[in-house]
């Protein structure tokens, strides 16, 4: 099958690919770019595991072809962290004990990054709907939420340092 | 243990983060960065992918397989069929339960998705492509799927390999489709309680087919080396050990020339115990090209194909005096085990430790049978969450205590109280000839009434239920389980004839840290983080210095794996023990170092110190200095240790769960209030960790009694196998979780530990049951088959003429 150059902005780093039409971004990502990061939990758009921020919104990215990415900025959780210094999410996910296997995290953790933008200060009921798209099979999710409130907690406090 | 009051030894005790630490998962920075090295994440040059051509029809002869159009597609390398394994004697494997299984079928498919061949591709789209491609023709036979049919006289033939084998693995098989019948207890003593006792009851009680699902699913990447003649295997499995002597014994390649590698796993819940036709067919692959070969599962094939649990149609009889003093139990259970019997049991127990249904009671007269049985559905039979078949067990006496107590008007915790084994009865010897080694029922069961306000709640409830007008029905559920996990004894727990022990190696660095390797693997339980624990508060080494490696038949001493809670239990005290051989030798360094005798010293915290004088001591690190450049004259240099554990006997985890829901009388919809899960599992190693393991747990038991279930058609259709249709929990619909505990360790285990992650999904199963019958109770509703869907509690609703 003949195949496509795509250019995109990945994890800040300006990426040139070609690739069969047919290629799923998840696929893209994990097989030609080396990000493992994102998951293949369902390949149905239900499980989240593969979740990718792309121009400012969640994105499952097994059910999105790489083509569709072209010109496009896309985060995955590889580039969450800049230098040793993790994001607000990673440490909340750590610090809270909201992770077990840790097959979910990074497609919960692009999530999370995403929803603490759409919403900085959010209830447990709107971080629930909100984070509803990522399924865990490990933690019963009540961990993953305080999770949530750590990073927006301290989100906020880096907010105000800055300010 | 006694614990220090010293500041100062507290402060010591503290920086080691041993024993009962919540420490932070030491798993935890490679996950959330995205550095996880999953099965799927492993890459090998020149790897190729192998995808597999699956049976659409439940039952059926293959009347021809014609691979050409697949052979013609870019990038396909190869086909193989069941004729192609046939020279190599690989087209039939052993189950693990005694059977054979079919790795490709042969000459018939026996279950809808039944792997039928495999293609080989350079990439994973071009062997999709080539599953497309291959074209396989069929004659449909005679679909079985209900097992109730499967034993009458004129039912499909469905192993027609078995023809004439009327000796299975355990026992005389009476019919094609028997696999065998095996019981427990003393059916004389039994039949004689329930032909005189004052009161007797008998209730049907399905647990439906569920599948595992873990969010990864399973998979492989076999790489055989022509050259060496060696064979490597990254694979989900949770007994990499035993994947290594099954491969060996298949193969013909020796052990050593075989490493099976388990790296990260995404889940397990029992659904990576088994040996699956894709991991042998990507070996065997392999092997015949030369190259590495990787296959994972899509979704639909996992929940499709690879093991399911459950499947137990229970008739459950109970006697009791008038006043609700239980006598006697008798159980039968008829068992589908699917088209082959590969269920994950010890060797001696086809229906694993179901005898354990006794439960937490003091049952005088017990007996119980399991009739496994063949039908046109996929094989497996697996613990899901739980110890062998305990899940089963503790939801058939939950239940028939449930109804017990309604049958005489008793209350649900009254009745359990009535006939709880008491704390000075153990060790306690069921009537099935478990030893129960430890417990205290009657304390856990008042702290959660008290903590929940249960006379509170049982008031309430008469209030609503004197409400007309009311727009819900209240129920409360009430669990009081105890499970049997850490197998097991070798005496009476094997696997294909290894004992269930295992295994920890130990080795500590001339500067004083450690590496532990040991023969479990951990898929999300934190053993990196808590087995480090263990070996902190043994050995007085800071956890944070401690490595633990798991996984890797190359490295780790043989272990048995995880699943039934048995990490803790068995690994755990291998761990402990392995500690123990490496502390005596230090005390010989030690008492060499500070020219006393063994007996002259004092352990404290991390270090040996000599009697009466505090400023004369050799911490750890000392001693691994030592060990390595001036040990004691005739003792060798070193300090590392290996030991096997072979557990003296089960342990007896419990938990008394409670629940309240409030089920909206116009959708069905059930709304948990709340679920009160307190756990004993004996000595808590970090806390965080089990708290989440219940979590977890609770959730997973949540599914399988609120949306769980695999239907099939009379064609034997399965028709939920996607995350559309197979009931996955979200955050939105899970309930908040409260946990609590009580300690009652186990006396036989070397720290008292029992084992804990399983004991959510087996109490809060039954729990939730009772909390939505609970709430039909006063309608006369003794009992609704799981799941508890918004859909089949309306039609309760309906038929109760309650419904809004």
């Amino acid at each position: 099958m003949g195949k496509q150059l795509v250019t995109l902005k990945l994890n800040g780093k300006r990426v040139e690919k070609a690739v069969e039409p047919r290629t799923l971004l998840v696929h893209f990502l994990r097989e030609d770019c080396h990000l493992t990061g994102a998951h293949i939990g369902c390949e149905t758009s239900h499980c989240g595991a593969c979740t990718v921020d792309i121009d400012g919104e969640s994105v499952k990215s097994c059910t999105h072809l790489a083509l569709q990415c072209e010109g496009a900025e896309v985060l995955t959780v590889e580039g969450l962290a800049q230098g040793a210094v993790l994001h607000a999410v990673q440490e909340g996910f750590y610090k809270e004990h909201g992770l077990q296997c840790g097959f979910c995290t990074p497609g919960m953790l692009m999530r999370a990054y995403r929803f603490l933008q759409e919403n900085p200060n959010p209830s447990e009921e709107e971080i629930r709907a909100g984070m509803s798209g990522n399924l865990c099979r490990c933690t019963g999710y009540q961990n993953i939420v305080k999770a949530v409130q750590y990073a927006a907690a301290k989100l906020q406090q880096t907010e105000k340092v800055a300010a | 243990m006694n614990a220090p009051t010293d500041p100062k030894l507290l402060e010591r005790s503290a920086a080691l983060q041993g024993l009962g630490d919540s420490r932070l998962r030491k798993e935890d920075a490679r996950f959330i960065q995205g550095k996880g090295n999953y099965v799927d994440d492993i890459k090998m040059p020149g790897m190729l992918h192998m995808d597999i051509v699956r049976s659409p029809l439940a039952h059926a002869r293959i009347k021809r397989i014609d691979k050409s159009e697949a052979l013609k597609i870019p990038g396909v390398i190869a086909v193989l069929t069941a004729d192609d394994l046939k020279p190599l004697k690989l087209h039939w494997m052993p189950t693990l339960a005694g059977d054979v299984a079919a790795v490709l079928a042969d000459e018939k498919v026996h279950f809808q998705m039944q792997e039928v061949a495999v293609v080989i591709a350079e990439d994973r789209y071009a062997a999709a492509d080539g599953v497309e491609a291959v074209i396989v023709e069929y004659e449909e036979l005679p679909v079985l799927i209900d097992p109730h049919k499967a034993l009458l006289p004129d039912a499909p033939v469905l192993r027609e390999d078995l023809a004439g084998k009327t000796e299975g693995a355990h026992g005389k098989r009476d019919h094609h489709n028997h696999i065998f019948t095996w019981d427990a207890g003393d059916k004389a003593a039994a039949d004689a309680v329930f032909a005189s006792a004052p009161v007797t009851l008998k209730e049907h009680i399905f647990y439906p087919r569920v599948h595992p699902c873990p969010l990864e699913t399973c998979g492989c990447v076999a790489s055989f080396d022509p050259v060496r003649g060696e064979l490597v295997t990254y694979i989900t499995s949770q007994a990499p050990h035993v994947v290594r002597t099954v491969v060996s014994l298949l193969s013909g390649l020796p052990e050593s020339k075989i490493r099976i590698v388990s790296p990260d796993i995404g889940g397990g819940f029992g659904n990576k115990v088994g040996i699956y036709p894709g991991y042998v067919c990507a070996i065997v692959a392999s092997i015949v090209l030369g190259k590495p070969v990787k296959w994972i599962e899509d979704r639909i094939e996992n929940i499709s194909s690879t093991a399911f649990a459950r499947d137990y149609h229970m008739d459950g009889e109970i006697a009791a005096t008038a006043d609700g003093k239980i006598l006697g139990l008798r159980v039968n259970v008829l068992a589908d085990h699917g088209a082959f019997d590969a269920c994950a049991d010890p060797t001696k127990y086809p229906a694993g430790m179901f005898h354990i249904c006794s439960g937490s009671y003091d049952i005088p007269a017990a007996y119980c049978s399991v009739k496994g049985v063949y039908t046109n559905k996929a094989p497996g039979g697996v613990a899901y969450r739980c110890s062998f078949r305990v899940t089963e067990a503790v939801y058939v006496i939950e239940r028939l205590v449930d109804i017990l107590a309604q049958k005489l008007g008793m209350d649900k915790a009254e009745i359990r109280a009535k006939n709880f084994i008491r704390k000075e009865q153990f060790p306690y010897t069921s009537a099935f000839g478990f030893e129960y080694d430890s417990g205290d029922y009657q304390t856990a069961l008042d702290k959660v009434l008290h903590a929940c306000d249960y006379k509170g709640l049982r008031a309430e409830q008469a209030q609503k239920r004197a409400d007309p007008a009311a727009k819900t029905l209240m129920g409360i559920g009430l669990a009081t389980f105890t499970e049997v996990v850490g197998a097991g004894p070798s005496k009476m727990c094997d696997i294909l004839g290894v004992g269930m022990f295992d295994s920890c190696e130990i080795r500590i660095h001339p500067t004083g840290s450690a590496i532990a390797r040991m023969g479990t693997i951990t898929q999300g339980q934190g053993h990196q983080t808590t087995y480090a624990q263990i070996i902190a508060t043994e050995l007085g080494i800071p956890s944070e210095v401690i490595q633990v490696e798991e996984g890797d038949t190359s490295t780790a001493p043989y272990g048995l794996g995880t699943y039934g809670s048995r990490s803790t239990p068995v690994a755990g005290a291998a761990i402990a023990l392995a500690a123990r051989k490496i502390h005596a030798k230090a005390r010989k360094i030690a008492a060499h170092l500070l020219e006393v005798g063994e007996n002259d010293l004092d352990w404290e915290i991390d270090r040996f110190k000599v009697k009466g004088d505090d400023a004369k001591f050799k911490t750890m690190k000392d001693i691994s200095w030592a060990a390595y450049n001036q040990p004691p004259p005739g003792l060798e240099p070193g300090l590392e240790a290996v030991h096997y554990y072979d557990p003296p006997n089960f342990t007896f985890p419990f938990g008394i769960y409670l629940c309240v829901v409030d089920i909206d009388r116009g959708t069905g919809e059930t709304k948990v209030r709340r679920f009160y899960a307190l756990d004993d599992c004996g000595t808590r190693i970090n806390p965080m960790i089990i708290e989440g393991q219940i979590h977890g747990g609770l959730t997973e038991g949540y599914a399988v009694a609120m949306g769980q279930q695999m239907p099939f058609d009379a064609q034997g259709n399965l028709l939920g196998n996607t995350l559309m249709d197979y009931f996955l929990p979200t955050f939105v619909e899970t309930p908040h979780w409260e946990t609590d505990h009580t300690v009652t360790p186990s006396p036989h285990h070397p720290i008292g530990a029992k084992g804990v992650a399983e004991s959510p999904h087996v109490g809060s199963i039954p729990t939730f049951t009772s909390a939505v019958v609970d709430a039909f109770a006063h309608l006369g509703v003794k009992h609704m088959v799981m799941p508890h869907s918004a859909y089949r509690v309306w039609q309760q609703l309906k038929a109760s003429g309650v419904a809004l």
